[in-house]
């Protein structure tokens, strides 16, 4: 848990999350995970497979309802929530440039997106259809979307798996250009601990099922001086810190 | 196996054979239809009859029956009846199928009704709308729609059922309006179903035209056929029932068709 007195605008504290499996018996995926976030920082929720990582971001994204426990958001009833989830998720029947404009409130559908589809490298493609993309062409849309929305708070689930290595790396580096422009608290799920050194000012580290906080990873270091070897070294304690945690 | 040709050579030959490929399905219509026409001249010439006319009969009569201005009466009140039947139908029906395929509990409910529903001949529709609601054109219409009614729910219901809940997420996290859902996110997923409700739709909603006029009313197609039923006048009852399916191919390849080519521009250019 973060220090008492510190500014928490983003606040979890969720006691429970049961789901009926397939034969119906009763799994606890949470219980009493907790944690919370300053405003304009970026964190990521890292953990193994089936911790309930992806169960926590659609509670938060307030798509799954049927838990025990409370949330707060920044911004509070009028939050501007952007997503970016594992799929893209355009719609195949609408164009690039349709697909980001859909989102935005009604006052706003005609602003100028020409920096936001540039910085992202988007611009020659406004008028494509999602089924004409590559999948990280497909990626770099749904960051393009999530942003134009000038969120309060962003949720990123796993963004940039199933990429080859290549592109991931060059999709994070758009990811940070555009969130560096206009910081907003970002909350990313990820099960590459790697990524999550690169991008993010603390990681959650949650436990095996039933989910919950083992601890928090905090990195203070500037985005622009983890090079490779920062990295190894910060891995290098966080195995220390976490053992059997985030072992490839 | 032969080896891949040169260049210039496979493309000249590839270009032949697309130009081949697109002609050969309109030579070969045409060629069937007319095969069609020779089997009805020789069979008309064989047996002399008034029960089986000449195509050139029955073009004369459709002449003269367009040149008098009752063609085109007819025919509009046909077709009028049609549009009005297609439109109630799937509105209708669109609406009870999503319903049903979006609520397991509501369909589990309702089924056995759709099923009776889809089992009353259309004769019983008719004579019941005629006995309960009169002999009105209100009546005429709705006895249509009833039957076509439970065939939409059916394949609507499908496609309901076939919904990507990731877009209804991705409508909840952005807060999409209701009519955007509707308009960005619902009726594009719908799209292959409707066409095919609309498809076949068509095609049964004028057959029973026809039966509700013959029944009820005095005008249009159905009317006019059952007149030349008691005149025992063939030709006129073949002449009327090309001129509309001639109407009928007319709006597949005028509005269908186009329709169906604008929804699905997204898939054609992925493909």
């Amino acid at each position: 848990m973060p220090p008492a007195g510190v500014a928490a605008p983003l606040e979890v504290g969720v006691t429970e999350k049961i789901f009926l499996s397939a034969t119906g018996q009763p799994v606890v995926a949470l219980r009493d995970l907790s944690f919370s976030m300053a405003q304009g920082e970026f964190a990521c929720l890292f953990g193994p497979s089936g911790c309930g990582k992806t169960t926590t971001l659609r509670i938060l994204l307030g798509l799954d309802r049927d838990f025990s426990g409370s949330y707060r958001l920044p911004g509070g009833e009028d939050a501007r929530i952007a997503a970016v989830f594992q799929e893209p998720t355009l719609l195949p029947w609408r164009t690039v440039e349709q697909n980001v404009r859909l989102v935005l409130p009604k006052a706003r559908r005609d602003t100028d997106l020409d920096g936001l589809f540039e910085a992202l490298g988007l611009a020659g493609m406004r008028a494509l259809y999602p089924g004409e993309l590559s999948l990280g062409l497909a990626r770099r849309v749904a960051l393009a979307r999530a942003f134009a929305v000038e969120p309060t708070v962003l949720f990123l689930d796993e963004p940039f798996v199933s990429l080859d290595e290549r592109t991931a790396q060059r999709l994070r580096t758009l990811l940070m250009s555009v969130w560096s422009a206009r910081p907003t608290t970002a909350l990313m799920v990820t099960h590459n601990l790697h990524e999550a050194m690169v991008l993010s000012d603390r990681i959650v580290v949650l436990s095996p099922r039933p989910g919950h906080v083992a601890g928090l990873f905090d990195i203070r270091l500037p985005r622009e001086n983890r090079s490779p070897q920062v990295i190894s070294d910060l891995m290098r304690s966080f195995h220390e810190k976490f053992p059997g945690h985030g072992t490839p | 196996m032969t080896p891949r040709e040169p260049g210039p050579t496979t493309t000249t030959a590839a270009r032949t054979g697309t130009a081949a490929s697109t002609l050969m399905p309109a030579l070969t219509v045409a060629v069937s239809l007319l095969g069609l026409g020779l089997v009805w001249w020789v069979t008309a010439n064989g047996w002399h009859s008034r029960a089986l006319p000449t195509p050139a009969a029955v073009w004369q009569t459709l002449v003269s029956e367009a040149a008098n201005g009752d063609l085109f009466y007819h025919l509009g009140a046909t077709l009028a009846r049609v549009v009005a039947a297609y439109v109630v139908a799937m509105s209708i029906g669109t609406a009870i199928g999503v319903f049903l395929g979006v609520s397991r509990r509501a369909d589990r409910f309702f089924n056995p009704w759709l099923i009776l529903f889809l089992n009353i001949p259309a004769l019983v529709f008719i004579v019941l709308a005629y006995i309960w609601f009169g002999l009105n054109e209100a009546a005429a219409i709705g006895a249509v729609a009833m039957n076509k009614i439970p065939n939409v729910v059916v394949t609507l219901r499908e496609g309901a059922r076939a919904f990507d809940p990731a877009y209804s997420d991705m409508a909840c996290v952005y807060r999409l309006s209701r009519m955007e859902r509707i308009r960005h996110i619902l009726l594009p997923q719908l799209q292959p179903y409707l066409a095919a409700a609309s498809r076949s739709g068509l095609a049964l909603i004028w057959k029973i035209v026809l039966v509700v006029e013959l029944l009820g009313r005095s005008n249009g197609v159905g009317f006019q056929i059952s007149l030349y039923f008691q005149l025992f006048d063939v030709a006129g009852i073949l002449a009327y029932t090309l001129a509309f399916v001639a109407v009928m191919l007319a709006v597949e390849f005028a509005m269908v068709q186009p329709v169906e080519r604008y929804a699905t521009r997204w898939r054609r250019r992925t493909a």
